[in-house]
């Protein structure tokens, strides 16, 4: 086992000149620099940068403007979530997943009770209604996670009007989340078994007026960003990963389509329906940061075309959205309340009052929870920043053995090196922008 | 907990209040009743739980404690496979019987459990067949999803399993493969030569469960602070409590309380 550390020394030659700065007046280091005759220095940026999306470390070798070595560091936002996941029953593994990347919470939720189904073998038996409106969520979190790349992306550059418009145009959607889920993130609203609740009066129409708005905040964003030569000469040919790099590290998602390969995970291996949608894959080939902007404006316009789908199913549709199996199927009925949203009256009268059996069986599956028979599976979906897998262990018992989330960020980090090398300073900004980590799903 | 359930759970056990003294012969029938049921050679008993639920040693006697539960993970599977698996099985034997490895030296044992396939992989043998899935024309498994661990400490000797999960985007099939080590002797070969994507997930392994991968370029904690004592994934880490100040009393850690077996 090799001792080396990424955060290790990376020039460990004791005839150069060394001085170290931490923080202060970039011309003083500057100088500092200059009377020592060095031009090569080792900087480091962040954790704490409002450009490294989150707590990322980036340890850049610099020699003049050109990144010489470009190494990433991570772990600062370790909370040990799957760990955590071993201690709580199948059902209450949601609320902790959803918490991983909280810009695209409801797909760590999918995956996950994706994975949970697997293991029970219900996949079959989630009701129709159940799997539409998971789409739909699922794809109305796709185009509010794209929206936060580009406007933080915009705005690591300094147009902070491409970060207003996008964070607006999300807003839009979080209303819709909020209105159904409850929530603006960390919603925990799709269970093992189907989603938590129906969608509630007039969400259809909602969200219909909403995407109304999301398509004006779309265009514009795409007349302030599509022709801006500043953009242009900023993103084009700058961060730089072909397929064959992509292959071998693992790349997914748009990164990996900027690159050629129409592969998704939505046409390759569908779930929750979506072979029966009708949506296209965009892809580019100049495998560069302006090519992944386009790539998710019109990824963006793909899900808007999923989520109209979805809604006029959902008119059709009024079915169940929980599987029927009651030793799965979560007990509580939520209701709206005089003092807002809670159990059911009815539900309550019913298990306080009536029947013994419904008390009994209320609280068991509550505290105890369901038993998923042993073994294991692996379960993936396609996450707006490539395919997020979900590793779960059963042993039998009412919580999870072992949960691990093979998020798309923590491996699409490992192109830093090789997208930033040899590039200006200024370009590793927008490399790792086109990367759009999330520092949460990173560490877990 | 309601009586009649725990009733049930009495007259479903074998010789109750017995439990302690005929929990190895209860597993070994259990075990062979399983054999028997699923025509399957071996299981691979991962836990042995007694009672329903409670504290374990304390003498907390809530909960029947008579029941003895034998956790298996599915076993070998036999052929056919069904479907691809028996394909790509077939052309992995023939590739790795020409290299000279052989097969049966390489693959532990094939399961097919849930529509998955897993290959059991000898450590020795990792990466040759790593390479041979990824690089012969027609398995091309060329995208890795990373490696997880996971910490089976009732398997004696093959205590530390790590968890390869791989895809093939050309023919539209996914495996996985796993591998086995003690945790004496907790080395496996790093197979980042053939999947560089691997790098940063095999750190993450080598963090949370200790495991070794043997020729990784640099080999160093990725998620915890570098002088972190310890890999927390473990199911033998020790847990920290919350320490209360009401007389005394104090929560203990969370693999402490009681909990349903």
């Amino acid at each position: 086992m090799s001792t080396t550390h990424s955060t290790a020394r990376i020039v460990d030659d004791a005839d150069l000149p060394l001085f170290e700065a931490s923080g202060g007046d970039w011309s003083q280091i500057a100088e500092e620099a200059a009377r020592l005759g060095e031009e090569r220095i080792v900087v480091n940026m962040g954790p704490q940068h409002p450009s490294t999306h989150g707590v990322l470390r980036l340890m850049l070798e610099i020699d003049g403007e050109t990144v010489t070595e470009a190494r990433a560091g991570i772990g600062y936002l370790h909370t040990g979530i799957e760990k955590n996941m071993e201690f709580r029953t199948w059902t209450q593994g949601v609320t902790f997943c959803t918490r991983m990347d909280y810009v695209a919470p409801l797909f760590q939720e999918a995956a996950y009770c994706l994975a949970v189904e697997k293991l029970l073998g219900i996949t079959d038996d989630i009701p129709e209604r159940a799997s539409v409106i998971r789409v739909l969520m699922m794809e109305l979190n796709r185009i509010t996670s794209h929206l936060v790349c580009l406007a933080t992306g915009g705005n690591e550059l300094g147009a902070t009007t491409i970060m207003t418009v996008g964070f607006t145009a999300r807003e839009e959607i979080l209303r819709i989340f909020e209105l159904i889920s409850g929530l603006r993130m960390n919603h925990a609203y799709i269970r093992p078994g189907g989603v938590a609740q129906d969608l509630p009066t007039g969400a259809v129409q909602a969200t219909r007026d909403a995407l109304v708005n999301v398509k004006h905040y779309m265009t514009q964003l795409e007349e302030l960003m599509l022709a801006n030569p500043i953009l242009h000469l900023r993103l084009k040919g700058v961060g730089y990963l072909g397929l064959a790099g992509c292959m071998g590290l693992g790349i997914t998602g748009p990164v990996l389509r900027s690159s050629g390969l129409p592969y998704d995970v939505r046409k390759s291996d569908p779930y929750c329906g979506y072979e029966t949608y009708d949506f296209d894959v965009p892809t580019a080939t100049d495998a560069d940061s302006w090519s992944r902007v386009v790539l998710r404006m019109e990824e963006i316009h793909q899900s808007i075309r999923i989520v109209e789908q979805a809604l006029e199913r959902l008119e059709k549709n009024p079915g169940p959205v929980m599987v029927e199996d009651k030793k799965i199927a979560w007990p509580a009925q939520l209701a709206i309340g005089t003092d807002g949203m809670g159990n059911s009256l009815d539900h309550i009268r019913e298990i306080m009052g009536t029947s013994m059996e419904a008390l009994i069986h209320h609280f068991k599956l509550v505290t105890e929870g369901f038993r998923v028979p042993a073994g294991q599976v692996f379960q993936t979906v396609e996450h707006p920043r490539g395919e997020l897998g979900v590793h779960l262990v059963s042993d039998g018992g009412t919580r999870p053995y072992r949960a691990h989330f093979r998020d798309p960020s923590f491996n699409n980090l490992q192109a830093t090196s090789i997208m930033c090398e040899g590039g200006q300073v200024a370009d590793v900004v927008v490399a790792v922008a086109s990367l759009d980590p999330v520092l949460g799903g990173v560490d877990r | 907990m309601s009586e009649s359930a725990e009733k049930k759970d009495a007259a479903a056990a074998v010789k109750p209040g017995d439990a302690t003294t005929d929990a190895q012969s209860t597993t070994k029938a259990a075990l062979e009743a399983g054999s028997q049921h699923t025509g399957r050679t071996e299981l691979e008993v991962v836990d042995v739980r007694h009672g329903l639920f409670g504290v374990h040693g304390t003498g907390d006697t809530s909960g029947y404690g008579g029941l003895v539960s034998t956790i298996a993970l599915p076993g070998p599977s036999e052929r056919p496979y069904g479907g691809w698996f028996d394909e790509v099985v077939d052309i992995l034997v023939e590739v790795l019987d020409e290299s000279g490895t052989g097969y049966a030296n390489a693959i532990e044992y094939v399961v097919v459990d849930r529509g998955e396939l897993t290959l059991h992989v000898s450590r020795a043998h990792l990466v040759e067949v790593a390479q041979a899935l990824r690089d012969d024309q027609d398995l091309r498994f060329e995208l890795s999803l990373g490696v997880s661990g996971v910490h089976y400490p009732h398997e004696h000797g093959r205590e530390l399993h790590a968890v390869y999960q791989l895809v093939s985007v050309t023919h539209g099939r996914r495996l996985r493969l796993e591998v086995a080590a003690s945790d004496d002797d907790p080395h496996i070969p790093s197979t980042t030569g053939v999947y560089p994507a691997n790098d940063w997930h095999e750190r993450e392994t080598f963090d949370f469960f200790g495991l070794i991968f043997d020729g990784h370029p640099g080999l160093a904690r990725i998620e915890m602070p570098d002088d972190w004592p310890g890999h927390p994934q473990r199911k033998d880490y020790p847990l920290g409590g919350i320490p209360v100040e009401y007389k005394g009393a104090t929560i203990p850690p969370a693999d402490q309380r009681r909990s349903y077996s």
